[in-house]
């Protein structure tokens, strides 16, 4: 789960890191009103988007006054902020941040992810701050400094320490940026973060260190133990069907091309997807079911495959182990005929009561295209929807 | 023989008595010898009753001493699913198969590195088999999991994969040309697990009843690429190899820098060309990994 840059710099200040002081808002009156509340002579109005490259895309300002406060608020709200992350159509910005402005004197990149090699935490530390990490990684990867965390031990001072020179931090900013990077840590493991990021992390002229942009993510599966990150969840910035399918247990996610597919096992998902593209055409979406997949779930999966405007035709892979295909078949059926189907579809069955599976579909008057293989599944939607 | 179990492997279910449990444990005990391999259930709550013959203890040191098994199963919803594998551990057997989905990252990143700090310390070693994995079967012999059992067929192949069905999509396309499986493993999808490709390839590798392996990776993470290095340099036996999500959108299920650690190499793509250097016989066409196999018998 993702949540907003002010979201995520009120869970660093509840850790102790030092944030600008901000006020979040969703008006240009809000905006006005919050930057007289900091005071100051100048304020950076941010647009909130669970996206990255906000700033290249016209979404942080920089106000010397409060008319240009006004100006630059009324500027980025309802606008639709296009980044690297958004996709072609942007996303609509609904949220502002007002913040007092900062004396930076560098930027660096600190974050703590989990690493699935060493199965330690890293934590990991850039001098270039402010910039895109990926292609830090890329041109000058020497300048990524990583160290892995033992979860009994925590980040040891020796190990802060390595980072915060490493990266080039000032003496008379060290304490700071090694309590920092161990709040850090101590965050991300107690929110069940998945990747806490603060980039960049700056010192000031009198040498504060400040988180002056900081991103979250958080495992979903330890979602149930963390009811404050929960009610953090902006439902705006997520993709409307696919909070429709996690309604129903599906896992859903919208991709380009024209053909749905519906499947049981997010491996076998993906391989169905993988063959309609072998087989020259492109997947609309990437749907499994999971185990318990019901008519009332094959149903919903149906509804929201076909609200796809781009959907031409809809292939079904399943492989029945505990799921038996003729439940699956009869699931199939039912939600064919719920949903109107207009659309070619093919289905593919193997595994437990294949056959009767098969007999299901073939007696239900529908004209449902049976296939063996995945192969031959994709190679008959393909034709189909041509 | 086999990979890791066999039909006089003594078996210990944790969550025997959940819903998930039940079910499973009595489909385990219809298939080969299975009657005779799940020996004990563990619920504190419920010590000294029994489920479908089979006596369940308090705890699984308890199972172990009175019963002789050496391997659990742990199907324990999720947030207590670590501290079922570290009970396992704890009672010293040789393996634990967690099937439960949906543990948190973080409590499989304490269990794994205590894991770890116990053999270090001179502890004894305990397999980690998931979590979030299908289990194994060693065909005609024992299935220790939720795989469907009539699909497999007892002869010469080994089967790993991250992904249930696709292992059972594997296995089902060999027994339909004829060839058995020695062992089918599911190592499980979850970012921080137990056993990895290249731990299930060295068994196989040292397996005089494997002759030839099909391994079925995903996109994300670096294990697959590790394994294909290891095969290029030990393996002695043909491999087949998959990867699914050549269509996957990069960054939909990882945040950017999960991406950025693993240096590029979890793509589809990346992994297919590393397998391929290494003398695997990959193909993107999921359909045909059987076939492709039997031809280089």
């Amino acid at each position: 789960m993702k949540i907003h840059e002010y979201q995520a710099k009120e869970v660093l200040r509840k850790f102790g890191v030092v944030t600008p002081r901000g006020i979040h808002c969703t008006s240009v009156e809000g905006a006005v009103k919050a930057a007289e509340e900091l005071g100051g002579n100048f304020w950076v109005v941010k647009a909130q988007i669970h996206a990255g490259g906000r700033g290249k895309g016209g979404g942080v300002k920089l106000a010397k006054s409060l008319d240009e406060v006004r100006q630059h608020a009324s500027d980025i709200l309802g606008m639709q902020l296009i980044t690297h992350q958004t996709g072609a159509e942007g996303q609509k910005v609904r949220n502002l941040l007002i913040e007092e402005g900062a004396d930076i004197q560098h930027e660096y990149y600190v974050a703590a992810l989990t690493d699935r090699a060493t199965q330690k935490v890293a934590v990991m530390a850039s001098s270039e701050g402010g910039m895109d990490i990926e292609e830090v990684a890329h041109n000058t990867p020497e300048k990524i400094i990583k160290v892995f965390v033992d979860p009994a031990a925590g980040l040891t001072d020796a190990q802060a320490t390595e980072l915060a020179k490493g990266i080039g931090i000032p003496d008379s900013s060290l304490a700071q940026a090694i309590d920092t990077l161990k709040k850090l840590y101590t965050c991300y493991m107690e929110t069940d973060a998945s990747l806490a990021e603060i980039n960049p992390l700056i010192h000031e002229g009198n040498g504060t260190v400040k988180a002056l942009d900081a991103k979250f993510n958080f495992d979903s599966n330890a979602l149930y133990r963390h009811p404050e990150i929960v009610a953090y969840r902006d439902l705006d910035e997520e993709d409307a069907d696919e909070i429709e399918a996690s309604k129903f247990d599906l896992a859903y996610i919208s991709l380009d091309g024209n053909i749905g597919c519906l499947v049981n096992g997010a491996g076998l998902a993906m391989a169905t997807m993988d063959t309609i593209k072998l087989f020259g055409a492109e997947p609309a979406n990437f749907l499994d079911v999971g185990g318990g997949a019901t008519t009332e779930k094959v149903t919903e999966a149906f509804k929201i495959m076909l609200k796809n405007p781009k959907v031409k035709g809809i292939l079904v892979n399943i492989f029945g182990g505990i799921m038996k295909c003729d439940t699956i078949a009869a699931g199939v059926v039912a939600a064919a005929r719920e949903v109107n189907l207009s659309v070619p579809l093919v289905v593919r069955m193997k595994g437990t009561n294949e056959d009767l599976g098969k007999k299901i579909l073939a007696e239900s008057g529908l004209p449902i295209i049976s296939a063996d293989t995945m192969a031959e599944a994709a190679t008959k939607i393909v034709a189909a929807v041509k | 023989m086999s990979i890791l179990i066999n039909k006089d492997t003594k078996v210990i279910t944790q969550g025997i008595t959940g819903k998930t449990g039940q079910f499973h444990t009595e489909k385990c005990q219809e298939y080969a010898n299975g009657k005779n391999c799940f020996v004990a259930g563990v619920n504190p709550k419920k010590a000294g009753e029994k489920i479908f013959d089979i006596p369940i203890y308090a705890s699984v040191k308890e199972a172990a001493a009175e019963t002789g098994a050496t391997v659990s199963v742990i199907y324990v919803p999720p947030a207590g699913a670590a501290d079922a594998i570290w009970e396992a551990v704890e009672a010293d057997l040789d393996l634990a198969i967690c099937i439960t989905e949906g543990i948190p990252v973080r409590d499989m990143l304490v269990v794994r590195n205590k894991m770890k700090a116990k053999v270090a310390a001179g502890g004894k070693e305990t397999l980690l088999l998931g979590p979030n994995c299908p289990g194994l079967i060693t065909p005609d012999e024992i299935k220790i999991g939720i795989m469907p059992g009539h699909i497999h067929r007892k002869g010469r192949i080994g089967v790993v994969s991250r992904s249930g069905t696709l292992t059972y999509e594997a296995v089902a396309q060999l027994t339909e040309i004829g060839l058995g499986q020695s062992s089918a493993v599911g190592i499980g999808g979850d970012p921080i697990n137990g056993l990895k490709h290249i731990d299930v390839m060295r068994m196989f590798n040292d397996d005089p009843d494997t002759d030839a392996v099909i391994m079925i990776g995903e996109i994300g993470g670096p294990d697959e690429a590790e394994a294909a290095q290891w095969c290029k340099a030990n393996m002695k036996k043909p491999i087949v190899g998959f990867i699914a999500g050549v269509t996957a959108p990069a960054g939909k299920r990882m945040g950017h820098a999960g991406a950025l650690i693993s240096g590029g190499a979890d793509t589809a793509d990346a992994k297919l060309a590393i397998m391929e250097e290494c003398g695997f016989k990959v193909t993107r066409n999921p359909s045909e990994m059987a076939k492709l196999l039997k031809a280089m018998l």
